[in-house]
């Protein structure tokens, strides 16, 4: 496959059977393997996209700084994007990430605000909204509320899937931002409504959820509910041990949070199986493992790993 | 047996600092108005009238309530009902 730039590759990424982990040749699972999109994470989609909206709306012109609440993925998209097109990048980001992906940004330039470990990714986007506003001619693209977000999959991961799964009954994916489930959903409520969306959120340890009261609790703009039709709660455990599985299973090394999104993609397949009916569940890698061999989540045991994994935002 | 509920560290003003409680009945809400009987003030930080409040999520063994009928949702003996409070991700 040829591309005139890097930018020009993001997306139609591999579709892979799991032939191992699927229950029955009835019951079958498909992994989208978006760790090979250009910095290695599905952000890459929605961080062109929401490059590419604001340039169309004038907001971003060259020289332009760029302001995103991140805790990793979204940041190292935009840096490469920003690092092509000629933009300044600051993000937002907890302190409770890991270091590969601090690293990673510093590498591209960018330029790190951190914001406290307490209150995870509500007190980035909290930080972030203070910057904006002492810094009025810094564009924020905010991944929580940009419907350019949801668009990139609502007009390519969505329909990949359906191309490379005509059969597809069943779409499972990490809710952060809710972006890639709003735009998936939206696409199969039109394209294929009998395909159940189904999400899978990261139980993280309690300093995450230490808020100050439960009015500063968040939810992104861009959450519908009437698009998915499951949410499920995955903690460290399940995800440790599911990611494990994968590779042993399947070769594949993915990062933690994908271990949850299968941790809910083969509660899915065991549904399936029990009603007797036939699924082909398909479920996002979200990235790779490598941004996470820090947190220690793939050597010791699953309870060390989990212990390990305690207060930090792993997904 | 009996149904655990895991609090949050925010909501356990009410549990007398308790990480979680045990309470019984056959639905979400019948098993909220049961741990409110010895936690009191926690229902009306959970629910609004016959809803969830807006920044407050509850799992009954890891499955949103939102999409298995809210406060109707079926509980049993054994379930583990998890109460969080909305956090950003991404």
């Amino acid at each position: 496959m040829r591309f005139d730039s890097l930018l020009d590759s993001v997306g139609q990424t591999p579709l892979v059977g799991l032939p191992r982990l699927s229950p029955s040749p009835d019951v079958r699972l498909w992994a989208k393997l978006e760790d090979r999109n250009p910095t290695g994470s599905v952000k890459d989609r929605a961080a062109l996209a929401m490059i590419v909206a604001a340039e169309k709306d004038g907001l971003l012109r060259p020289g332009c700084t760029i302001l995103e609440p991140t805790s990793g993925n979204t940041g190292i998209s935009l840096a490469m994007a920003a690092r092509l097109k000629g933009y300044r990048l600051v993000c937002v980001m907890p302190e409770n990430t890991s270091s590969e992906r601090r690293q990673l940004l510093r590498m591209w330039g960018v330029e790190i605000v951190g914001s406290p470990a307490e209150g995870g990714s509500n007190e980035a986007v909290r930080v972030a909204k203070v910057l904006a506003a002492e810094h009025p001619d810094w564009v924020m693209l905010y991944q929580y509320g940009n419907p350019a977000n949801a668009g990139a999959h609502e007009e390519t991961t969505g329909p990949e899937i359906l191309a490379d799964l005509p059969e597809v009954t069943h779409v499972v994916a990490g809710l952060g931002t809710t972006g890639t489930l709003m735009g998936v959903g939206r696409f199969f409520r039109v394209a294929k409504p009998a395909v159940r969306i189904v999400a899978a959120e990261p139980r993280y340890g309690e300093l995450v959820y230490g808020l100050r009261n439960l009015d500063e609790g968040f939810v992104p703009e861009l959450y519908d509910e009437s698009l998915i039709d499951n949410r499920f709660s995955v903690g460290p455990r399940d995800a440790v041990r599911r990611v494990r599985e994968l590779l042993d299973c399947e070769g594949i090394f993915a990062g933690i949070s994908t271990g949850a999104i299968l941790h809910a993609a083969l509660g899915q397949a065991a549904k399936a199986v029990e009603a007797k009916e036939r699924a082909d569940i398909a479920f996002i890698v979200c990235d790779g493992g490598w941004k996470y061999l820090s947190t220690g989540a793939y050597e010791g045991t699953v309870d060390d790993a989990e212990d390990r994994l305690e207060g930090q935002l792993w997904a | 047996m009996a149904i655990e509920v895991k609090v949050p560290t925010i909501l356990r003003t009410y549990t007398g600092g308790e990480k979680a409680v045990s309470g019984s009945g056959d639905t979400l809400g019948e098993l909220l108005d049961d741990v409110e009987t010895r936690n009191e003030g926690i229902r009306a930080r959970v629910v609004d009238g016959d809803e969830l409040r807006r920044f407050v999520n509850v799992y009954v063994n890891d499955e949103d309530v939102r999409f298995t009928g809210g406060l109707g949702t079926d509980v049993k003996d054994g379930d583990t009902v998890v109460i969080l409070p909305a956090v950003a991700g991404g």
